[in-house]
């Protein structure tokens, strides 16, 4: 570590710190947050972001609809989560701290732009009175600063206009809070200097700016005690801050890698989900073809066309585009053809909370096709995972022919946290064997391609290329005959296929690792998680303990088909909890499957669990 | 594992040991039997071809072909055939579609196929009427159409789907009919050897839903007066007493003429290959609103950028780049920091 902190011996040391940023979406918010993130991550400390988006992409400035904020928690120990409440809110306007303040934790530090708080502002808030006035901010630590017209100040001597200089006020509040908490400087000041090279006057403004923060702080006895989060201790290599988006997308290209296959995406853009189209396209290197087609089923279809075609296939969409791409989805299990789909699952229905999270898709990906079409669903469990999540998608996709939906959501989609560097040789290679020789004879003796012949092991079916000489075959949505694949509407056929293609996909199970019960495995109570409610549930599990109530915790990777040993473990507590943010989709499934008394713990809020929203249900054993 | 050189393949090579399954005197088998014929004289494997077709009558034509095949899901066909042809820029991919699946459900990929002139063929067999499912009109089904779903006479006015096709930016468009095996095999040659997407309209019968469809236009009694043979370089004329030809009004519309009342001269010289599309536009739709002579033919043929070629050109840019594809330098790519 290069960085030095300026004066860090008189700053008081915390084990962590959740800090949010609030702003109208013009004011960086977004930026600010990833700033302190970036410095936090290099700095050593382990940490977890929740970008917190509007809606809407012009909702009215300075209406609380328009607030975008973003939270991270810093620590010097393992985390998972952003944290339940921030310690440190930052308000650039009245609808910020209208939007964020309850979230704040009681004696929190509240750190207002006094500038914005004039009567349009606290009209568009729909503030009556001044908040800043009326006792509404009795109970935190208030730090009034004029950030707007200090950063003006500071910008004028540079010569920056005064609009320009307005725009900067974000690097203000991240100089402050640098100072506040003890980040280092540099590597913020040489970004500046790097992302807006092209333009002069920004780099003054937004580094005068930041200087300003910083120095007010220094300068003024108000901020009073500084703070410090020491380094974590991480286990030792090399690190990167990681994003759930672009961990999947690295995660596509390694299993293309692995496997010796180019990737081919079919997408369309939707929200959450189009970082990964963007990111793909960038790597174009390793083979990377991306289509952005014309609708969502058209992208399906691309991805079908390439996998028919002998690269790996993938889509990539959100909710709705699911619904969109089922029909093709379903053809993929007929044709028994290997392609990922990935689902960043948002609010729903319908359009619903696109920029917002929810994990309400989940019977959408293990039920939503017509006809009997089973296939693997694997969800991923935080931003890093989705890495790993992906090559398991595609491991399974190209081993059993079948199609697989991967499970992301927006809150481990736009989230990050620091990923240790996978060693990419440690990874097994995936084994593709195209067929390359006629696999039967006819019924005079003629050797022929029996594109139906399973695999007597996995139950797939020979995957032969276009381009390979003598094993021409057709292949469609119409009931095939068993083994020639043949069009057949016998009945006996058609019971054998389904039976033939559930079997396939159960058998998918075998390839699990054994379950791991983490927590204490004796406990009464067995907490049953899938997806991004792992961190909160992380967090949960560690404070019941600390209190010392024994809880059990059960985290499900591949949630269909569901682990063979999952019913037996189940069946041992008393008390099965499935926290999801939904109306307790894989709850039901619980029950129906192992007939256990699984309880749900339901949110469907847009917004992840807080840790202590689980602890509670768990500790008071009712809705929280 | 592309087949450049000249495959020596008979007809019998390229059909499949499928039974053929449409009604009989079905205008689909005429088609077939133009394609399996065609094949060998392309000097194409079957193995290194692709058949995919969406839903309807028409679609079930892969199962016949002895190639690869894909029988997909209704309207598809174009997207999938994408995904075929952008993978693997070395096969031959030829799409079957129909009215229905083609200008109906499948609109939108069809459009945007040919707006980005992926390398396909689209053979589209129109019979203006939905078939499979016993008896709808179809888009391109006439006003007034009386069929189950219309009792009353339908009232949607149709597409014409080489207007549709030229208005999407395609570079090779063509119409023949199922009645003509020569003129058929003459013209999917041309859309095969043309790189991009190849878009042939076929009128074709469909003697159980729609029968006579084409028989003012196509019947040998009329042929000769009713169907406009394109040739590129040559005067549009048509006839079998009187020569008549296309000339072009002072109101810039198409109009037909009696050769001599006019002279040669003012006669239109049929240019496939004129970058404006707008002439070929105005042929397509020259038979529009009344009874006029049909052309068929090539009506356009222009060099555009191809799709996959594109893409596999942006591949290699990027590999010649970025050289061989480093996944450590990826993992690094957006900075790290070291714990020790
Ligand atoms: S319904 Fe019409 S188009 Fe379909 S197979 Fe029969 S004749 Fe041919």
């Amino acid at each position: 570590m290069t960085d030095t902190i300026d004066q860090a011996e008189s700053a008081e040391v915390l084990d962590r710190l959740v800090i949010r940023f609030a702003g109208d979406s013009g004011d960086g918010m977004q930026l600010t947050g990833d700033r302190f993130t970036s410095v936090s991550a290099s700095f050593g400390n382990d940490l977890s972001t929740f970008p917190d988006f509007p809606a809407e992409i012009r909702a009215p400035a300075g209406t609380v609809n328009g607030v975008s904020s973003f939270q991270v928690q810093i620590s010097d120990h393992d985390i998972t989560t952003p944290g339940d409440e921030p310690t440190v809110l930052i308000a650039m306007n009245p609808a910020a701290l209208k939007a964020d303040l309850h979230r704040l934790e009681q004696g929190g530090t509240l750190i207002v732009n006094t500038d914005a708080f004039d009567e349009r502002n606290l009209e568009k808030a729909e503030y009556a009175s001044n908040p800043l006035d009326d006792g509404t901010v009795t109970g935190y630590r208030v730090l009034r600063v004029p950030m707007t017209s200090l950063t003006k100040d500071a910008c004028k001597p540079h010569g920056v206009k005064t609009r320009d200089a307005e725009r900067s006020k974000n690097f203000f509040a991240l100089g402050l809070v640098s100072f506040m908490y003890s980040r280092p400087t540099e590597p913020t000041l040489e970004w500046i200097s790097e992302k807006f090279a092209k333009n002069e006057q920004v780099v003054a403004a937004n580094t005068a700016a930041f200087k300003a923060g910083f120095n007010f702080g220094e300068t003024t006895e108000m901020v009073g005690q500084r703070y410090e989060v020491k380094p974590a201790t991480l286990p030792s290599g090399e690190y990167t801050s990681i994003t759930g988006n672009t961990a999947l997308s690295w995660g596509l290209i390694a299993a293309g890698q692995l496997a010796d296959l180019p990737v081919t995406l079919g997408s369309y853009p939707i929200t959450p989900a189009s970082d990964i189209l963007h990111e793909l396209s960038k790597h174009k290197n390793f083979g990377v073809r991306t289509v952005q087609a014309e609708d969502e089923i058209a992208a399906v279809g691309v991805a079908l066309g390439a996998s028919f075609a002998g690269h790996l296939g993938v889509t990539t969409t959100s909710g709705p585009g699911v619904a969109l791409k089922s029909e093709t989805i379903s053809l993929a299990v007929s044709i028994e053809l290997p392609m990922i789909i990935i689902d960043i699952q948002r609010g729903g229905p319908s359009t619903g909370l696109p920029t917002k999270t929810e994990a309400s898709d989940l019977n959408l990906a293990i039920y939503g096709r017509h006809g009997e079409a089973p296939l693997p669903v694997v969800a991923a469990k935080s931003p890093a995972d989705c890495f790993d999540a992906a090559i398991e998608a595609a491991r399974i996709a190209l081993k059993y022919r079948t199609p697989v939906i991967l499970l992301s959501d927006g809150y481990i989609a736009n989230g990050s946290e620091p990923w240790k560097l996978p060693d990419i040789s440690n990874y097994e290679k995936i084994t593709v064997p195209f067929a390359t020789e006629t696999n039967g004879t006819d019924s005079e003796g003629r050797d022929v391609f029996h594109p139906y012949l399973r695999d007597p092991e996995t139950l797939a079916r020979p995957w032969a290329i276009p381009g390979t000489p003598g094993l021409m075959h057709r292949v469609g949505g119409l009931e095939k005959q068993d083994v020639t694949g043949n069009v057949n509407y016998t009945p006996e056929n058609h019971a054998l296929m389904g039976d033939l293609r559930a079997d396939k996909v159960a058998g998918v199970a075998r390839d699990y690792e054994p379950t791991q019960i983490m927590g204490d495995e004796d406990a009464d109570v067995c907490i049953v998680g899938w997806g991004s409610t792992w961190a909160a549930i992380d967090s949960a599990v560690q404070r019941c303990r600390r209190n010392d109530q024994k809880v059990a915790w059960v985290h499900i990777r591949n949630v269909f088909p569901l682990p063979n040993d999952l019913g037996d473990i189940l069946r041992r507590y008393e008390r099965v909890i499935v926290p999801e943010l939904n109306r307790g989709q894989l709850c039901n499934m619980l029950r129906a499957n192992y007939l256990v008394d699984a309880q749900p713990l339901s949110k469907v809020a847009g917004l992840p669990f807080s840790a202590r929203e689980i602890q509670h249900f768990v500790t008071e054993g009712g809705q929280s | 594992m592309s087949d450049t050189a000249v495959t020596l393949t008979t007809k019998k090579d390229w059909s499949s040991d499928q039974e053929v399954r449409w009604c009989p005197g079905c205008g689909d088998y005429g088609i077939l039997q133009a394609v399996q014929q065609v094949m060998p004289e392309l000097g194409v494997a079957p193995e290194n071809t692709v058949f995919v077709s969406g839903i309807g009558c028409s679609s079930r034509f892969p199962y016949y072909m002895n190639t690869y095949g894909m029988h997909s899901i209704h309207g598809r066909a174009p997207a999938i055939a994408t995904g075929v042809a952008t993978a693997r820029p070395d096969l031959d991919v030829w799409v079957i579609t129909g009215d229905g699946d083609g200008l109906s459900i499948g609109g939108n990929h069809l459009i945007h196929a040919l707006r980005r002139n992926v390398n396909l063929t689209i053979l589209l067999f129109n019979n203006r009427i939905y078939g499979l499912t016993k008896g709808q009109y179809s888009p391109t089904s006439y006003v007034g159409k009386v069929t189950k779903s219309t009792p009353f006479g339908s009232i949607d006015p149709p597409f014409n789907p080489l207007s549709v096709a030229l208005g999407a930016e395609a570079s090779f468009v063509a119409r023949t009919h199922d009645l003509d095996r020569q003129h058929m095999m003459e013209t999917f040659k041309a859309a095969h050897a043309h790189r991009g997407s190849s878009f042939v309209e076929i009128y074709q019968n469909c003697n159980v839903f729609n029968d006579g469809q084409f028989n003012e236009i196509t019947k040998r009694s009329v042929r000769d007066d009713m169907m406009i043979n394109l040739v590129h370089g040559e005067p549009i004329t048509f006839g079998s007493d009187v020569a008549k030809g296309v000339t072009m009004g002072d109101d810039g519309t198409l109009k037909i003429v009696n050769v001599d009342d006019v002279g040669i001269d003012k006669i239109l010289v049929h240019d496939k290959n004129h970058h404006s599309p707008s002439l070929a536009f105005a042929l397509a739709r020259l038979n529009q609103d009344d009874n006029s002579p049909t052309p068929f033919g090539i009506f356009r043929s222009v060099e555009r950028a191809e799709y996959a070629s594109e893409v596999s050109a942006q591949v290699a840019l990027a590999s010649e780049k970025s050289g061989a594809p480093d996944m450590t330098a990826l993992l690094r790519s957006n900075g790290t920091w070291i714990v020790d």
